[in-house]
């Protein structure tokens, strides 16, 4: 009798043991400490983006000094990848197999997480909120392991081609595009609102980004009777184009690409008044902005500079993206409750419900769903005004496709 | 260029005297231990780790191919990193498009590689030193973008660059796929390294280092110096080429970024750690160039790219001739005591 007693408890505790043990064994976590791992490029051409983890880095110390997540602290691994994809996938390896991380968050490039993005699903690693603006992270039916953050160029495409719908809808759509995948992500967007309409309302015309001028590109454009002009271009041609366009006598309602839209590079060199007129959009809150001058977020994000980042210059706008992408991997820390199981993180990190960043601008919420795999999908849309940019309308969300 | 052509002459006339001097037990003994030292890895080190140690295989092997031009034949070539891309991208497109067995790919690339080698010797008779070196340097500069192409796009993937799939071990070897990647990696450049070996101790091989240290008193002699420099190039191209491929397999990815003009400098920094005009130096040289870099890192995050290059100018200084010339010290000294 004693015996058989015995036996039941053990089973009993058998049975428990795995709810009870999952998160304390969950690979990368214990009672103690939640292991992180990234890759950045510390050194090489594109170390200037290097202060992305540092930013995060000095969030995660934060988090600590204010008591951890679920009373654990965060480690956070970054390993330097130079920009190169092969070196990229040897470090994500290292921090997985030999570092022992519980996720990989915050790998920075294009080509350099494409190298990694079928190991880490293989695996069953989460990869979350990717640094690059590209489209494809969202893609949960092949890869539910990987997803991205900020509004890839398909997006802002999607939410001029929406604002285009709303003021001309009828109008010829001239879209001057680099032929390359930042161009064609721009087709992909437009197509995605246009729907069947695309092919006979969109006159294309590309160029190569060696090109020396883009003239006759525009001139031909103008021909097509277009009343709307879209530029998805590097900045040097789109300087060039918003001053060949206004030269020509052409009045389009135009929009310009957000990596193209700066003040001093592109609208300055166009020519201010040439430009008067001209879209773009944002989801950021610019700090040199007067607009900002007294925001609650914006000035949480300077104490918090301030604090952690001291040496950090302000005015250096990646540091503004970094806040959102720490914010967005703090909230889902904290919605995982104590179950830091790679299954959880992951189930957590494309269920979050909407919720404001600081330094995003007010009315764009960061959210994901297990079929969205965009967490900010919006932006606003902001017109320059000789001087400066204005915003302007609702926020408006990109379509979902 | 002076270290170039000071150095390898005597490293030469040591390497041919060597293998008279050593007694058959050593040698026979020294192949054990070197059958052994690449076995061992497969039982002792972990998947990552072992796949680090890959990479570092497939680096020395793409720095022999170097070493053939540069070093052995003393004609600088900055560009090699060309070539390793070439190799890369044959096996990515046959694998990815045609679904093409690892092996069959390899064929295919050593071809492609030869005749992209062979055609830049060519040029290489008429150009010397510093101009060689510029010119091989835009090769490298200008295959990432000739990758992305919108020619040629359709086969290359462009910027997304391509996908591919490790080779499983064949049913009844229990190996993973990265022991077994291991083991195909060994192999490759284990016949590669035998035949270099052969070659360089060959009539060609002397022929190369003449070329090298004297090219008037060696055509004097009747060799005919443009056909031995065009085909130094074409192995020299086939040899990294081949790396190339075992690289993209290893990574499973192929794109434009991967192969910047990084990866020449890269091999040309593995070539003279390791040791110029030598195949042992290759190794080491591999070793350095993937290893190295980690260990700046563990030191320090904030200037990796500094640390490294003290690291590098601390072996220079200390290893003027490499670990080729640290190795040969040490055998000249052991062999003057007995």
């Amino acid at each position: 009798m004693m015996l058989r007693r015995r036996q039941v408890l053990t089973a009993a505790g058998v049975l428990a043991a795995p709810a009870l043990a999952r998160a304390q064994e969950a690979p990368g976590v214990t009672a103690t400490e939640i292991r992180i791992g990234s890759t950045n490029s510390l050194s090489g051409p594109l170390s200037s983006y290097s202060v992305i983890s540092r930013c995060t880095a000095a969030m995660f110390r934060r988090a600590n000094d204010e008591g951890g997540i679920a009373g654990r602290k965060i480690t956070f691994i970054v390993y330097d990848d130079g920009f190169q994809p092969p070196k990229t996938l040897e470090q994500a390896r290292r921090l997985i197999e030999q570092d022992r991380v519980a996720f990989l968050f915050n790998t920075l490039g294009t080509a350099t997480n494409s190298a990694l993005q079928r190991y880490v699903n293989q695996r069953k690693v989460p990869h979350l909120f990717l640094a690059t603006g590209a489209d494809k992270w969202a893609d949960p039916q092949n890869y539910p392991w990987t997803i991205g953050w900020q509004p890839s160029y398909r997006v802002e495409a999607q939410i001029y081609a929406k604002h285009i719908l709303e003021q001309k809808p009828e109008a010829k759509i001239a879209l001057l595009y680099q032929n390359d995948d930042f161009g064609k992500d721009f087709i992909h967007g437009l197509k995605d609102v246009l729907g069947p309409r695309h092919d006979a309302q969109v006159r294309g015309a590309s160029y190569e980004a060696t090109d020396p001028t883009i003239d006759s590109q525009v001139v031909s454009l103008q021909q097509s009777g277009a009343e709307v002009l879209v530029m998805a271009t590097a900045p040097k041609f789109a300087a060039m184009a918003i001053r060949k366009v206004h030269d020509i006598g052409w009045r389009p309602l135009s929009f310009v690409a957000n990596i193209a839209s700066s003040a001093g590079a592109v609208m300055n060199t166009a020519g201010a008044e040439k430009g008067i007129g001209v879209v773009t959009s944002d989801f950021r809150k610019d700090h040199t902005d007067p607009a900002w001058a007294d925001d609650p977020g914006m000035n949480e994000w300077r104490a918090f500079m301030r604090q952690y980042v001291p040496d950090g210059d302000l005015a250096d706008n990646n540091y503004t993206l970094a806040y959102g992408f720490g914010r967005t991997m703090l909230q889902t820390l904290m919605q995982c409750g104590n179950d830091f199981s790679r299954e959880n993180v992951m189930r957590q990190a494309t269920n979050l419900a909407p919720f404001e960043v600081p330094t995003l601008l007010p009315g764009i919420k960061v959210s994901t769903t297990p079929q969205i795999y965009r967490p900010v999908r919006q932006m606003q849309l902001q017109r320059w005004d000789g001087r400066s940019w204005i915003r302007f309308g609702r926020v408006i969300e990109g379509a979902n496709v | 260029m002076s270290a170039t052509k000071g150095l390898p002459a005597d490293a030469a006339i040591g390497g041919l005297a060597a293998p008279a001097a050593t007694p058959a037990w050593q040698r026979v003994l020294l192949v054990l231990l070197g059958l052994g030292a690449a076995i061992a890895p497969l039982f002792v080190l972990e998947s990552f780790q072992l796949f680090q140690l890959t990479m570092a295989v497939i680096m020395a092997l793409a720095v022999l191919g170097l070493n053939i031009v540069t070093g052995y034949n003393g004609q600088i070539s900055l560009g090699h990193g060309a070539f390793f891309a070439v190799g890369a991208y044959c096996t990515a497109i046959l694998m990815s498009h045609w679904d093409w067995s690892f092996w069959a790919t390899l064929p295919v690339s050593a071809v492609v590689c030869t005749a992209l080698g062979w055609g830049v010797g060519f040029p290489a008779l008429r150009l010397g030193g510093l101009y060689l070196a510029l010119t091989t340097f835009s090769l490298a500069v200008a295959v990432p973008q000739i990758l992305k192409h919108k020619a040629i796009e359709d086969w290359t993937g462009g910027v997304q660059g391509l996908f591919l799939v490790k080779p499983d071990a064949p049913a009844g070897i229990p190996l993973t796929a990265d022991q077994w990647m291991y083991v195909v990696t060994v192999i490759v450049a284990g016949v590669c390294f035998f035949l270099v070996w052969n070659l360089i101790r060959s009539r060609i091989g002397r022929a190369l280092m003449a070329t090298r240290d004297h090219p008037t008193a060696a055509e004097a002699m009747g060799m005919d110096i443009a056909d031995l420099k065009t085909k130094a190039f074409a192995v020299s191209a086939l040899i990294t080429g081949i790396a190339g491929s075992l690289s993209a397999v290893a990574i499973e990815f192929v794109a434009p970024d991967s192969f910047t003009f990084g990866v020449s400098i890269t091999l040309f920094v593995g070539m003279v750690v390791g040791g110029v005009a030598s195949i042992l130096g290759s190794l080491f040289g591999g070793l350095f160039v993937l290893f190295v870099p980690n260990i700046a890192e563990a030191i320090s995050k904030a200037a990796p790219g500094v640390i490294y290059g003290v690291i590098l100018i601390a072996f220079l200084f200390l290893l003027p001739d490499g670990f080729a010339g640290l190795l040969r010290r040490i055998a000249a000294r052991l062999r003057g005591r007995g």
